[in-house]
């Protein structure tokens, strides 16, 4: 994995950390991002975390762009020698499957898809070898998920499942963008899930809706009254499958303000995930139980 | 004191110098396009040179002002009238209570700036009054005007009348437009032809172009460098493992029709970029038409330094020149 560093113009150095997606090369580029972040240099404006990538945004007229290259780089060693491991936090975000809504959009814009004759969580099943809409719901849902980046639109988080790549959940992205998408549905592309943050256009295949906003530009959402975005990069997720009734009650208590999601401070370390895979998400999805 | 906007425009939206800091949760720095032309109507009118003012695409809005105000319309040769009566622009001019803000047909550029003394008073969020309609934030309420809005606007200070900045300090695009690049990010990912072929050509603004990005086309398709593709990336040759966009980075999905992102990029997403235009040239972007002939020019750093330099050496001259 060799990082390579480049500049985006003259006010922008992007760091490929690695061509392929793997959680390795998304620590790698968190352990530098901090490293960067307590450096403290004058003159970076920006520091944005990808998921195998990371940009960095700087003052020309502050930093010229060489030094900034050059105390970057020197980053990269401090950054490798420092524990790989993350003090973070875990959210568990209520999801309804297969829902109404997602089928009805994924009908209308059926003909933009690879198989027509299928909804998308189907097709998903089937080309991942999975059991039917059941099988795919446990695969989902049985391990969490790294937010690996926030972006594209505001406050929307890419999500990378925190399994081996034998069982990563792969699926293409639609043949042609529809120009639709419900707010607050479930999607996925490449190995990658998301959740749209507001309604618009969208490619990624659409599994299901959750009823917990993680949007507010009003801030009026009980839970996003200090900061109008719920995701930061390095959060992790805990999909939890809910039916039509709760997904309808727990929409009347958000309208209510009365909804709070269940978080839990985390801590994880990679090298711990290497060796003992099930056993880490296990402790990992016991945080949100209190233990 | 007030303004009643009559007619909204096409698409006029509150900016001022932008909201940055936030890109990293994907929420853009927004703030006017051509961010020199927004200074220069502000320093005209007496305000800050970072004040909040309209920016109106193509065609003005028509403003009816409740108190006296100075103005200043910048950018785009978009016509201003007082009560139908013509006004020049990059120069400030009096309207007085009761009178209506009109403009003629756009003559030349994309964006005109209209500042008004004491500023567009809109709420600060997250640090500005910049508007970010895909997200609902800031400016008027999170989108562009309408007809009935009532826009508050902040306590000026005195200014002469007839303040008007030389015009060998109003940049704007030349024919064909040049565009300042560096090449880089996933410029390995095109062929050496390909590369040679991108500066060659005349491309022409494509429709789809506003705050977002301004897409190109007209030259030729750029072929890649043969690759299995990378795990998370996509099986299109120009698909990457969703990665930051750099501002003024230029994107080429598939190949064919470069796409440079502005101030409202979508901070990532999952297609190559060959390089970005300097920070100096981001301001004449704003003033590109659909169907205006562009070339992108290859630049060293040093080349885009110097650029950058020049860029704020015409600000400081109009700002002496205003003190």
């Amino acid at each position: 994995m060799t990082t390579r560093y480049t500049f985006g113009g003259d006010e922008h150095i992007f760091v490929e950390c690695s061509e392929e997606m793997s959680l390795e090369a998304f620590f790698k580029g968190m352990s530098i991002t901090t490293a960067l972040r307590n450096a403290n240099i004058k003159g970076v404006t920006e520091i944005c975390p990808a998921n195998a990538s990371f940009q960095v945004r700087f003052n020309p007229d502050i930093i010229a762009p060489d030094e900034m290259m050059r105390q970057l780089k020197a980053l990269e060693a401090v950054a490798q020698s420092a524990p790989s491991t993350l003090n973070t936090r875990i959210i568990e975000v209520p999801v309804y499957y297969n829902d109404p809504w997602t089928h009805e959009t994924g009908q209308r814009f059926r003909e933009r898809h690879q198989d027509p004759t299928s909804t998308d969580i189907e097709y998903t099943a089937r080309i991942n070898n999975l059991d039917g809409i059941d099988g795919f719901i446990k695969a989902h849902s049985g391990a969490p998920w790294f937010v690996s980046m926030v972006g594209f639109v505001a406050g929307l988080p890419f999500l990378y499942q925190m399994v081996d790549r034998d069982r990563q959940i792969q699926s293409p992205k639609y043949l042609r963008p529809r120009t639709d998408t419900p707010r607050l549905t479930v999607g996925h592309g490449g190995c990658f899930a998301c959740i749209y943050s507001v309604r618009g256009a969208g490619g990624y295949q659409m599994f299901g809706i959750t009823p917990m906003p993680i949007y507010d530009p009003n801030q009026t959402t009980s839970y996003l009254r200090d900061f109008m975005c719920l995701f930061k990069p390095g959060d992790i997720v805990k999909w939890k499958p809910i039916g039509r009734e709760e997904y309808d009650h727990t929409v009347a208590e958000v309208d209510a303000g009365r909804w709070q999601p269940r978080i839990a401070p985390v801590t994880f370390s990679l090298e711990e995930f290497s060796k003992d895979i099930d056993g880490t998400n296990a402790r990992v999805m016991e945080a949100l139980n209190g233990h | 004191m007030a303004i009643n906007v009559l007619k909204p425009g096409l698409s006029t939206t509150v900016q001022d110098l932008g909201r940055p800091g936030y890109y990293h949760i994907g929420i853009p720095t927004s703030g006017g396009m051509d961010t020199l032309s927004l200074a220069a109507a502000n320093l005209l009118v007496g305000n800050d040179a970072g004040a909040a003012v309209l920016e109106a695409v193509f065609m003005g809005p028509e403003l009816e002002f409740t108190q006296d105000a100075m103005v200043a319309v910048t950018g785009a040769d978009l016509p201003p009238k007082v009560d139908g009566q013509e006004q020049p622009c990059w120069t400030a001019f009096k309207v007085k209570k009761g009178q209506v803000l009109s403009f003629g047909f756009l003559k030349k550029g994309a964006r005109g700036y209209i500042a008004v003394s004491g500023g567009i008073d809109v709420p600060v969020v997250l640090g500005s009054r910049s508007t970010y309609t895909l997200g609902a934030l800031g400016g008027f309420e999170g989108r562009k005007l309408a007809a009935g809005d009532l826009l508050p606007v902040g306590k000026g200070v005195l200014v002469a009348e007839g303040r008007t900045v030389a015009e060998a300090l109003r940049r704007a695009p030349g024919a064909p437009a040049e565009l300042r690049m560096l090449p880089g990010l996933y410029w390995h990912r095109i062929s050496e032809q390909a590369g040679k072929n991108f500066f060659e050509d005349t491309w022409k603004v494509a429709p789809e172009a506003d705050r977002i990005g301004y897409r190109f086309k007209a030259g030729r398709p750029l072929d890649f460098v043969p690759r299995t593709p990378p795990f998370g990336a996509g099986s299109d040759p120009s698909n990457i493992v969703d990665a930051c966009y750099p501002y003024g980075s230029v994107q080429v999905p598939s190949g064919t029709e470069p796409i440079v992102l502005h101030r409202d990029a979508v901070s990532g997403g999952g297609y190559m970029m060959i390089g970005t235009v300097v920070s100096a040239d981001m301001d004449l972007i704003g003033q590109l038409q659909p169907h205006t002939p562009t070339k992108f020019v290859k630049v060293t750093m040093e080349q885009a330094l110097t650029a950058r330099a020049d860029r704020a050496k015409t600000l400081e001259a109009i700002a002496t020149a205003l003190a």
